[in-house]
């Protein structure tokens, strides 16, 4: 006779922590409504932002991009997601000046057809693509993502794209690379803010081979349901959830396959206040201001407390293990 | 004729209204939801902006004065400096309530640890100790030659003023704004080394 025991090497878990059957086979609904919320409060925003869609005057209605919903891990937040006029009117992209809302009043002169993405450096076969092959490469997905910026706001993002890492198998880098670097569009025949000098343009950015490849790491063509809007980083951008926003290239020209790590632009311009990891990290001040809490956009009226700014932006269960064992003070 | 214009009563009460239209309009912004996006973040700095131009129109009172031999411009500079003082008064009230939410702890804690808030701190410190003095009793209570001596800290607020703003924007590469106030603050400084140094070689000779 087989006599069970609690000491049989299972843990047995209390009657009352088991899922009645009843929710369990209603999880997929559940799910469906939570991210149909968190839909319907993107498109409530929809309603009212023409206006906004690309500045210079002119209401540009952008192309629809469709996508599905996104199955990688931590990649559907379900906090509401920020106004589309507030994500497209208060950015930092620098290329089009320094103020936030210089970019939905100056990026309208960006020229985003024809653009093409080189793969260069440590690859099989470095070469030139274009954008519409390169969109081919993967699945669209809708991913919501938290957003923070090292200025010490964030706000919630439906982005549009597929993982880094499928345009990275596709591409076949060498064993050598171990980092890619990010080289982003700088003409200073449509980009006002190259004049500016603030950095050694064009602005340069890059990620290890693992965050690289890490699923949530996005190549992001579209956002809140359309293409990208130019002050977003149009036509093609990258978005990596657990780093502060300046890590996020915007419109891309050049993707380099690297041995060495490479020396990405605000650490040059300032290297006490920025480093290459740049990982969401609120034990981790800035020199100037603390990374402790955030000012969520479009939340709250002005008296209302900040929120507690998440370790890795709240992907450590996704991403803490990239890092296992680094000094993230010292590598911060 | 200007200078009867400035003699009369009314001419201070116009530059106190007008000098108040930023904070009017700032109020009335935050109640209509003009300030874009980040509210908080807009107040910080515009508050910020406005302490830095008082602080060059209070300057600028006294090369004004010499310059045009309009000694009624004087009436002007008790008002324009406390108008600093209160622009002052709300960018820090900016800063402690949207920015620190009150936390006394955190705040005290931020301006030993941050170069660039201690010196804003300092600068605003600075300005609250003339403020108090500015009335005529005090002026009576001190002595003039005490007074003055006080009083020239207005050109330490000015360079703590410029460097709080220089090293505000550092992270960022971006000091277009930060030359300006540098070289109008300079400017306004410079000629009064430029002006003591030349009566003094006048009365020397």
């Amino acid at each position: 006779m087989l006599i069970r025991t609690q000491q049989d090497g299972f843990i047995h878990p209390l009657s009352s922590e088991i899922t009645s059957s009843e929710v369990y086979a209603n999880r997929r609904k559940l799910l469906r409504q939570w991210s149909a919320g968190a839909a319907a409060i993107g498109m409530g925003s929809w309603a009212q932002r023409e206006a906004f869609a690309q500045g210079g005057g002119a209401a540009v209605k952008l192309a629809a991009l469709p996508a599905s919903q996104s199955a990688v891990q931590g990649a559907m937040t379900v906090e509401k997601v920020t106004a589309y006029k507030d994500a497209t009117t208060y950015n930092n992209f620098y290329e089009f000046g320094t103020d936030k809302s210089d970019p939905a009043r100056n990026a309208h002169t960006l020229k985003t057809a024809p653009w093409t993405i080189e793969v260069e450096g440590l690859v099989k076969k470095p070469t030139r693509f274009n954008l519409e092959d390169v969109m081919k490469w993967g699945a669209m997905q809708e991913r919501i993502y938290r957003m923070r910026c090292v200025e010490g706001w964030s706000m919630v993002v439906p982005w549009i794209g597929y993982s880094l890492s499928d345009l990275i198998k596709r591409v076949e880098p060498l064993p050598s690379a171990k980092f890619v670097e990010f080289v982003t569009q700088a003409d200073s025949q449509t980009m006002p803010g190259l004049r500016g000098g603030y950095i050694d343009w064009p602005y340069l950015e890059g990620l290890r081979m693992d965050e690289a490849m890490h699923p949530l790491s996005l190549l992001t063509f579209g956002m809140y349901g359309e293409v990208l809007p130019k002050q977003n980083g149009a036509p093609v951008r990258l978005v990596v959830p657990w780093k502060y926003g300046f890590k996020s290239g915007k419109s891309i020209v050049k993707i380099r396959f690297v041995e060495k790590q490479p020396l990405v632009s605000w650490a040059k311009a300032a290297p006490q206040e920025y480093g290459f990891y740049s990982n969401v990290n609120p034990t981790v001040d800035h020199p100037r201001w603390s990374q402790a809490n955030e000012r969520r956009i479009g939340e709250g009226g002005l008296l209302d407390k900040k929120r507690k700014t998440l370790m890795f932006n709240g992907y450590e269960a996704q991403v803490a293990s990239l890092y296992a064992g680094m000094d993230l003070v010292k590598n911060f | 004729m200007l200078r009867e214009v400035l003699r009369k009563p009314v001419a201070k009460l116009a530059l106190v209204l007008v000098s108040l239209m930023p904070f009017a309009w700032l109020c009335s912004a935050i109640f209509l939801d003009h300030l874009g996006p980040n509210p908080a973040e807009y107040l910080i700095r515009s508050t910020g902006d406005w302490t830095l131009r008082f602080l060059c129109i209070t300057l600028l009172v006294t090369p004004l004065r010499v310059t045009f031999n309009i000694p009624e411009f004087l009436r002007f500079r008790r008002s324009l400096g406390l108008l600093t003082f209160f622009y002052v008064l709300l960018h820090a009230l900016c800063y402690g309530l949207f920015d620190m939410g009150l936390e006394w702890d955190d705040i005290a804690l931020d301006i030993v640890k941050r170069p660039f808030i201690a010196v804003g701190f300092a600068a605003a410190v600075m300005l609250s100790l003339l403020a108090v003095t500015s009335s005529n009793a005090a002026i009576k209570k001190m002595g003039v030659v005490r007074w003055r001596l006080l009083h020239r800290l207005v050109y330490a607020i000015a360079v703590l003023a410029i460097l709080h703003f220089f090293w505000m924007r550092a992270g960022k590469n971006n000091f277009t704004e930060v030359f300006a106030y540098a070289a109008i603050l300079g400017v306004l400084l410079g000629w009064r080394v430029w002006h003591a140094t030349t009566r003094r070689r006048q009365s020397g000779t």
